[in-house]
């Protein structure tokens, strides 16, 4: 019996093996190479562990003017403006998104279902239809390579998001708690500032972490609106350097691994919340 | 509230009304910015597709109606890019689907560390989208990449093997990329899904002799449906406009063997010049991707018909 119970829980076990493999070989080897020297990346066998470690790579983004090349300057740059595009993103969706979707949910008025759905639709519109337009508007406004110009189309999937998962949490705020505070003598500003807020924090925070994410992960419209350092973020710094011959790829690796970092830290901390989020935001924008 | 309503009609009147005010005020910041930043551009895509406008050295705007649209659907290399984007989207939505399930049942078996296996799960899904391309173009490397070493190590082949430029593994290849990075998202979506079903009737059907495979196709499956579809419809949506992972891995090659339909938009829009056709080719992704979304969200919504 015992022996069977054993087998029960062993053979379950067996099976994670492979998927753990699955999910930590490819971003172990990333973290393994981004702390090997160039030389080292190209051993044939592969070196899965540097036998030369080196520090030089994320040194060389921390400090990037006393670097060789100029991958590491264009790192440091770019991860500080995607860190200021998504702040400024997360910000302004969370305070603008929040009043929007609670009027949605809790003020009854003639359109609350019209507008839901009509936000539902407008996230799904893919960057790629909307991008010209933007691209023409911009270019005449002379907003090219600023990041303000991100902080504005990023608006396009953010704030739908952002308002479609604080419409998710509202709802499962008990209304009557609204009530007692109107028969109070609360105003709707009032409930919403005195009552709502304070008990939503956990969905704020969420939705922040969520549009946070989408913010730092967008690439097509940085792409397309930006190629100078003085609003190039992450991804399109990344995309700039892959596949070019004979540039510094452990460099990149370590910018990789540095652009990966904040993300995957936010996920760890709020794991709790990443499911209901997930659910709920289900269709991206 | 129904009671004060109803011994004051006057007053709920102002109420109601004071409301609607009160959410449009609410709502005027949001609203103002989507149509800025959403309708006004959708509606002028969709106005440019009627158009021949060519950027460039001959810089020309003449209205063409439907012109840009007949061409689209003559051309066969727009049928190619249409099988091509389906071909990607059905085989990894189906991967990520299949696995995504398998582990979410492993996850829910709790088997030794199965909370380190769910909080796995959430690396490679937090992992941005471009560096997530970038880690497997440079595993896929020629030079120096982690497959040809595995496999070299495995005695599995003699020599490193440049895999980008076989035409027939490219998008294969970019397949197995995207899956490492949204499988994990199907697995917790229905990992957490899974948790809720109630235990007793697993254990009624087991009493009754069911086996674990009927009662996993029987009981667990059909009340998985909501969850199921939800990461159906997130996951085809996506994958139906995947740019990013493409552009970062092959470029749209070798040979345009990767190149989908929302790549072939960017290029026509941002690299050949052509405006009108690019504003097509998007607005009908827009158009499939919204029927897609229309019908997953009918059928999600049926009411349960036992």
């Amino acid at each position: 019996m015992r022996y069977r119970k054993f087998l029960r829980k062993l053979f379950p076990f067996l099976l994670t093996l492979p998927v753990m493999f699955f999910i930590f070989f490819p971003i172990l080897w990333l973290l393994s190479a981004s702390f090997s020297t160039q030389v080292e990346l190209y051993a044939v066998p592969t070196h899965w562990i540097p036998q030369h470690p080196t520090l030089r790579n994320y040194l060389d983004i921390f400090f990037p003017n006393l670097a060789a090349s100029t991958v590491p300057r264009t790192f440091a740059v770019s991860l500080w403006n995607s860190m200021r595009i998504a702040s400024v993103v997360t910000v302004v969706c969370i305070v603008i998104g929040s009043l929007a979707a609670y009027a949605i949910v809790r003020i009854p008025f003639k359109f609350n279902r019209a507008i839901h759905l009509g936000l539902v639709t407008t996230r799904m519109i893919p960057e790629v239809s909307l991008i010209l337009p933007l691209f023409i508007i911009a270019s005449g406004l002379k907003l090219i390579n600023k990041p303000i110009v991100l902080v504005i189309v990023y608006m396009s999937f953010a704030l739908p998001y952002a308002i479609w998962m604080m419409a998710a949490y509202f709802q499962t705020i008990p209304i009557e708690l609204e009530e007692a505070a109107r028969m109070d003598g609360c105003t709707r500003l009032g409930i919403l500032f005195r009552v709502v807020m304070p008990i939503s924090v956990p969905g704020l925070v969420s939705t922040a972490m969520f549009v946070f994410l989408v913010a730092w992960d967008e690439f097509f419209y940085a792409l397309i609106f930006t190629s100078t350092l003085a609003a190039k973020t992450v991804p399109v710094a990344i995309a700039e350097f892959v596949g070019r011959y004979a540039v510094n790829i452990t460099g990149m690796m370590a910018g990789g691994i540095l652009a990966a970092l904040p993300p995957v830290i936010l996920a760890f901390i709020f794991q709790r919340y990443i499911i209901s989020g997930m659910t709920a935001g289900a269709v991206k924008g | 509230m129904t009671t004060i309503a109803t011994s004051h009609p006057k007053q709920r009147l102002s109420l109601r009304k004071q409301d609607a005010r009160f959410a449009w005020l609410l709502l005027a910041p949001s609203i103002l910015i989507i149509l800025g930043v959403t309708l006004w551009p959708i509606i002028s895509t969709f106005i440019l597709s009627f158009f021949n406008a060519q950027t460039g050295l001959n810089q020309v705007r003449t209205f063409v109606g439907f012109g840009n649209y007949i061409e689209m659907l003559k051309d066969q290399t727009f049928w190619d890019t249409i099988g091509r984007t389906l071909y990607f989207t059905v085989v990894s939505v189906g991967l990520e689907l299949i696995l995504g399930l398998a582990i979410a049942q492993l996850v829910h078996s709790h088997p030794w560390g199965w909370k380190f296996l769910r909080f796995s799960l959430i690396i490679p899904w937090a992992v941005p989208t471009i560096v997530n391309g970038a880690m497997w173009r440079w595993i896929y490397s020629a030079d120096f990449g982690a497959l040809n070493g595995l496999l070299m190590q495995l005695g599995l082949i003699k020599h490193y093997i440049a895999w980008l430029t076989l035409p027939n593994m490219a998008m294969p290849l970019v397949i197995l990329a995207d899956v490492w990075h949204m499988m994990p998202f199907v697995a917790l979506i229905l990992q957490a899904a899974l948790a809720t079903l109630p235990e007793e009737l697993d254990e009624a059907a087991a009493v009754d002799g069911a086996n674990a495979w009927q009662r996993f196709w029987k009981i667990r499956i059909p009340l998985l449906r909501p969850a199921i579809l939800v990461a159906l419809i997130a996951r085809t949506v996506d994958a139906f406009r995947v740019f990013d992972i493409v552009y970062i891995i092959t470029n749209g090659g070798p040979a345009s063997k990767t190149m989908t339909i929302t790549y072939l938009t960017y290029l026509n829009t941002f690299s050949y010049g052509k405006q009108g056709m690019g504003a097509a080719l998007s607005f009908l992704i827009s158009f499939f991707v919204l029927i897609m979304a229309f019908v997953y969200i009918r059928v999600l919504y049926r009411p349960e018909e036992n």
